[in-house]
């Protein structure tokens, strides 16, 4: 865990309610986006519950049945776990070295209030910078925060890019 | 371009091929009209256009068309270009219509291309015939569900272009596990590199190893060891008009046999559900032989591979640059268990953020930039170039690592483009 996020969570110690916040599950993505652009992909794998499904589709609109069709991430544990380690072990070529990222998160909307958790969703651009190029992804992000054992946990993040249905190209780090 | 025909039979020898067809504006331009325009090129699967009035759009070299099935189930592949004033009639990737009709003037066609309806007609001339002015309809031919089109009318009839590629078409099928073969989505990227270090790349067992080590350590052993292409007795095969088959898991060739083969253990909980479904011992062990797909690459010139489980297409988009489309497979009309295996199968190596695809993309990228330097310098073909001896697939077989799939399709860019 980095000083920020430690700083960040400091005014929730202690709280005794299971209801997050919306201040407090934007603060939480914040520091998941900054571990992104840093590359801090262990710290990020301790972000998610067990259970949680990171997702980047290849459509732009929400859907539930994901997993019926294909998609361009569909990862459980066990994949994000392999995929973290395929990063960062130095001998994939599309990430070693990886493209330097910057990403901002903003116009967050709360979509709902589960019990427990909370659902969010916002706009994600990030510029991606590589061999003297500058790319810009953008993109719409649902993400589902939950509480367990009194600290936030990604339960779900679907990055929805504006361009899913288009072609792509390849991209060795994470969104 | 002042290029003679002799020039571009120079810049292909046995065992090479100049850096100038990676990287030379005038060479890229006659390539679109000595092979994109001339040869069969592929558009689309069957299962794209599965009913009357489906549509799906594609690229015929730099040429935009749609692919139609019409009510009498003929499959029309038309020029997406108006015969009015040039607008795109069709600007979706794929869907269900009984007319396009153009946006600008309202000119309309049917799904076989004719022209419909003209608003305000009054305003042409009485010998204005509609019969002229229908959306341009290339040649098509279809081969097992595989739909190609060429502007070409005097190119050989499609099955003598793919002549032994056919077998190999059939073997590839069987990966429907009992039932048809549908396309069940389709990852697109673009690559900043030349059409060819694609089409090379299908047929090169070489780089597996090497460029996807990150894959083949995310896999358990039994799998890892299944991925072993440099050690399984696998072969490369000319297949004659610039097509080839690199064999790099023998064993996966023909899905229909060894069916008693024990089940490897990253399918056992596919096949344990599939029982529990209802699905016969036989059938079970059908689906579960087929669902990794089969263990060869067909590569067919110019622009389509049956690779292992999936299509793998290209489109030149310019000299230095390309766009992929690698299209998954699943089992149509087949348990659904099996085909989410098949999806989780292919994100796993394939897509921007596969495990695979991005790195060999690197790879593509790295030789563009690499071939900026020392245009007098040539690019090596000449892995493999003496057969083995006695390799149990027979005399037609060349070393699985080599690169004889590659020297077979410039084979036939020099024959296309000397032509």
């Amino acid at each position: 865990m980095n000083a920020i996020l430690e700083q960040q969570k400091a005014p929730i110690e202690g709280a005794v309610s299971a209801v997050i916040g919306f201040d407090e599950a934007v603060r939480f993505i914040w520091s998941e986006a900054d571990m992104l652009d840093r590359h801090e992909y262990h710290s990020w794998l301790a972000l998610w519950d067990p259970a949680g499904q990171y997702i980047v589709p290849l459509e732009c609109e929400e859907r539930v049945d994901y997993a019926d069709h294909l998609n361009v991430v569909f990862d459980d544990q066990a994949m994000r776990q392999a995929r973290v380690k395929r990063l960062l072990s130095g001998f994939s070529m599309s990430a070693a070295p990886p493209a330097r990222t910057v990403r901002s998160l903003s116009r967050f909307v709360q979509v709902s209030a589960h019990t427990p958790g909370i659902a969010l969703r916002c706009a994600q651009i990030l510029t991606e910078y590589k061999y003297g190029r500058q790319r810009v992804l953008a993109a719409d992000v649902d993400f589902h925060v939950i509480r367990a054992g009194g600290e936030l946990r990604l339960s779900r993040k679907v990055v929805r890019l504006v361009n899913a249905d288009d072609a792509l190209h390849g991209i060795g780090y994470l969104l | 371009m002042n290029a003679t025909a002799q020039d571009y039979s120079r810049l292909v020898k046995d065992d090479r091929v100049h850096t100038s067809l990676y990287n030379d504006p005038a060479i890229f331009e006659e390539e679109m009209e000595r092979i994109f325009a001339k040869t069969w090129v592929w558009v689309a699967h069957a299962s794209e256009v599965p009913a009357r009035n489906t549509f799906k759009t594609a690229h015929v070299g730099r040429q935009p068309v749609i692919v139609t099935r019409d009510r009498h189930d003929d499959i029309h592949v038309l020029l997406n270009r108006c015969r009015h004033r040039a607008s795109s009639v069709c600007e979706q990737k794929s869907g269900k219509t009984s007319v396009f009709v153009c946006p600008y003037h309202g000119w309309s066609y049917e799904v076989d291309g004719s022209l419909r309806k003209v608003p305000y007609d009054a305003g042409y001339s009485a010998d204005f015939d509609k019969a002229e002015f229908g959306l341009l309809s290339l040649r098509v031919e279809q081969y097992n569900g595989m739909i190609f089109a060429t502007f070409n009318q005097d190119a050989p009839p499609l099955a003598q272009f793919l002549g032994g590629a056919r077998k190999w078409i059939d073997l590839f099928m069987k990966q429907g596990g009992g039932f048809g073969v549908k396309v069940a989505g389709e990852h697109r990227f673009r690559f900043p590199g030349n059409w060819k270090i694609q089409l090379e790349n299908t047929t090169d067992a070489y780089h597996f190893p090497i460029v996807h080590k990150t894959f083949l350590s995310s896999l358990d052993q039994e799998t890892a060891e299944t991925f072993d292409m440099m050690g399984q007795g696998g072969w490369i095969e000319d297949l004659g008009n610039g097509h080839s088959v690199c064999v790099m898991m023998p064993e996966l060739v023909d899905l229909e046999s060894d069916l008693d083969a024990p089940i490897p253990e990253r399918f056992a909980d596919l096949a344990a559900e599939l029982t529990a479904e209802g699905h016969s011992d036989a059938d079970v062990r059908k689906i579960v032989r087929a669902v990794g797909g089969c263990g060869f690459n067909l590569n067919l010139f110019p622009n389509v591979a049956c690779s292992m489980a999936f299509f793998r297409v290209l489109r030149p988009i310019s000299v230095t640059e390309t766009e992929i489309s690698h299209l998954a497979l699943g089992m149509d009309g087949g348990p659904a268990a099996g085909n989410r295996m098949r999806l989780r199968l292919h994100e796993h190596f394939q897509g921007p953020m596969g495990f695979g695809t991005p790195d060999d993309a690197e790879g593509w990228e790295r030789v563009q930039r690499g071939a900026v330097q020392g245009q007098d310098l040539w690019i090596m073909l000449n892995r493999g170039i003496e057969k083995p001896k006695g390799h149990p697939a027979g005399p037609d077989a060349d070393e699985v690592s080599g690169e004889a799939g590659m020297r077979a399709a410039y084979g036939m860019w020099k024959r296309l483009m000397a032509a």
